[in-house]
């Protein structure tokens, strides 16, 4: 415990308990490491970025937090509780939600449907069989707040395959924040935005509840710089560097990564 | 939401005039309608495995079997289930169905896809092995004979009376799911089909989701097993060879995935050709054979999709056309 405290500079006071904590997580596939010894530490209301050339294993490390993918050694809490060996919905349940890189929501089923089944994923009546879903007027009332924040409520009866991809985007965020989660991992929400599209973006990701932890995932440097108060710096599964957006900006051997002048 | 109330309604006026105009044909077409419903049943359980949740089974003839064995097996060696004891026979049918169900889900359940389709095709056949062998319990090649059909005050030897017993079970059955498939446990099944990750990062234990709808349709199965063995008079392993699971599977792809009643659609079409068909050409199979081809070439959402596709094609460029798609029957 006490290394972890040293690593975010001795912030930390013992009462606080980290949202999200990571302690030398490894992944390897065959003779592959995707991840190597990430440590990494997320408190309530961190806005924390994870930037990285291709394939330098972030979606990688978020299938570990999510438990898509069983880790090869270390360990992953949640709000001090191990959770690395809990299946994804268990960790859902404890207030973690996700979003994907390649929009993943369910194409035939209408926008309001996508809400709803999103907002019924943490509670019991998720298993009630006699009754219409639409009939549950709080999760309705509930997910019709939510398609208005995003001005979506003149769409909720489109067939979600029948948007556009921004608003396939925009979608898969709203879908992550119905669980009212307290730490929402990101990735790459701006991914195939127009510019416009991704300030938008990066607007309604800063309106979002303060108290509200992020990890995020992120190719277009004016997102993470935007919204990141903390970055970390991924490269061949490894921690690089860790520090503020301006630090990161003007670090040589980010530069070198990403330019590729080694 | 309008559009689905017409639906509703067009589908209840069918259903009424269904029930009035069959009684009047002979008995030909009454013993067909009988067996048509009573397998409409099972194609509807399939339905809610492959067309709301995305598991093709082709092991659902199992389910249907026990059901209809064990009707078989009461009557005859027990004498039980003649009277008012039917009832009991149909609660039990129920039970067996999803009892088995629940045995085989564990096998099947965590597989995915095609390795889905081969454990239950194979646990199936394990079913139709024991009624084939087991000859002490099932008559082996033979089969059993029932005496005749129950009676408890109402003759169901009576073959109108047992269609509108049959007839009342299909139309509560199809109603059940019809239910089943909008309310929360339902539409959780639909976004495991469109998409499973996505659903257990949202809170879902998606395998226990699926294994219920397993035990369920297990259930149903059950169920029509022992309408089954009342409406023919006779159970053999040619009830639970593995053609039963493939006609259910292909009336609801000939139907209409996903949409309850294209199963029904697909069993009446399949029926109907099988008997008329067969009395005109000895090539009928091939007729069968062809319209399946056709089917999945050129409607892969089955004679369900028939109407969105000529709207779209009809109103193209309109305004209306997202939405239109947007209320299609999922």
């Amino acid at each position: 415990m006490s290394t972890d405290t040293q690593m975010n500079g001795g912030q930390t006071t013992a009462s606080e308990v980290a949202v999200l904590e990571l302690k030398g997580l490894c992944k390897s596939f065959g003779g592959l490491q995707a991840t190597r010894d990430v440590t990494l530490r997320i408190m309530a209301g961190d806005r924390k970025a994870i930037i990285g050339p291709n394939g330098a294993g972030k979606t990688t490390l978020f299938n570990l937090i999510t438990g898509i993918y069983p880790v090869t050694s270390g360990q992953v809490l949640l709000f001090g509780q191990d959770v690395t060996s809990w299946p994804s919905h268990r960790r859902t349940a404890l207030g973690m939600a996700r979003t994907f890189q390649v929009t993943s929501l369910f194409p035939r089923l209408t926008v309001l449907n996508n809400v709803l089944l999103a907002i019924k994923g943490l509670r019991p009546s998720k298993f009630v069989m006699w009754r219409f879903l639409s009939s549950y007027k709080e999760v309705y009332d509930k997910a019709h707040h939510l398609l208005e924040q995003v001005g979506f409520l003149d769409r909720k009866d489109t067939e979600v395959r029948n948007l556009s991809h921004g608003e396939q985007r925009q979608l898969e965020i709203v879908l992550g924040l119905a669980s009212d989660p307290k730490i929402l991992l990101l990735d790459e929400p701006a991914a195939g935005l127009s510019s416009g599209e991704s300030t938008e973006m990066t607007e309604f990701l800063m309106k979002l509840d303060p108290k509200l932890a992020i990890l995020l995932i992120e190719h277009d440097m004016d997102v993470v710089f935007d919204v990141a108060d903390e970055i970390s710096v991924l490269h061949f599964g490894e921690v690089l560097e860790t520090g503020a957006p301006e630090a990161i900006k003007k670090s040589k051997r980010v530069q070198e990564i990403y330019l590729g002048t080694d | 939401m309008a559009s689905q109330q017409i639906k509703i309604l067009m589908v209840a006026i069918a259903l009424v005039a269904f029930v009035f105009i069959v009684p009047q044909s002979g008995s030909f077409v009454i013993l067909l309608a009988t067996r048509a419903m009573a397998f409409g049943i099972l194609a509807m359980s399939v339905d809610l495995l492959l067309g709301y949740t995305g598991m093709s089974s082709m092991g659902q003839a199992a389910y249907f079997g026990v059901g209809a064995y064990l009707t078989a097996v009461l009557a005859t060696k027990f004498h039980f289930g003649m009277g008012w004891d039917f009832w009991l026979v149909v609660v039990l049918g129920i039970l067996i169905g999803a009892g088995l169900a629940a045995l085989f889900g564990l096998f099947a359940v965590r597989a995915g896809g095609v390795y889905f389709l081969m454990i239950t095709l194979a646990l199936g056949q394990c079913v139709w092995g024991l009624a084939y062998r087991w000859n002490s319990l099932t008559g082996g090649d033979n089969g059993i004979n029932l005496s005749g059909r129950p009676n408890f005050g109402l003759d169901l030897g009576n073959e109108v009376i047992f269609f509108y017993l049959v007839f009342g079970f299909f139309a509560v059955s199809m109603l059940m799911m019809y239910v089943l498939v909008r309310s929360p446990f339902g539409q959780s099944l639909a976004g495991i089909r469109e998409r499973e990750l996505r659903m257990q990062i949202l809170g879902y234990n998606t395998w226990l989701h699926k294994y219920i709808a397993f035990i369920i349709a297990g259930g149903f199965g059950g169920l029509a097993g022992v309408l089954w063995a009342h409406t023919n008079g006779h159970v053999s392993p040619e009830t639970v060879v593995l053609t039963t699971s493939v006609d259910a599977l292909l009336m609801v792809v000939l139907g209409g995935a996903g949409t309850l009643i294209g199963a029904t659609i697909g069993t009446a079409i399949v029926f109907g050709l099988r008997e008329y068909l067969s009395t005109l050409v000895p090539w009928w199979q091939y007729a069968l054979g062809g319209v399946y081809v056709l089917t999945i070439l050129y409607l892969p959402m089955g004679l369900m999709g028939i109407p969105s596709r000529l709207r779209q094609r009809f109103a193209q460029g309109k305004n209306e056309d997202s939405k239109k798609l947007a209320t299609k029957p999922s």
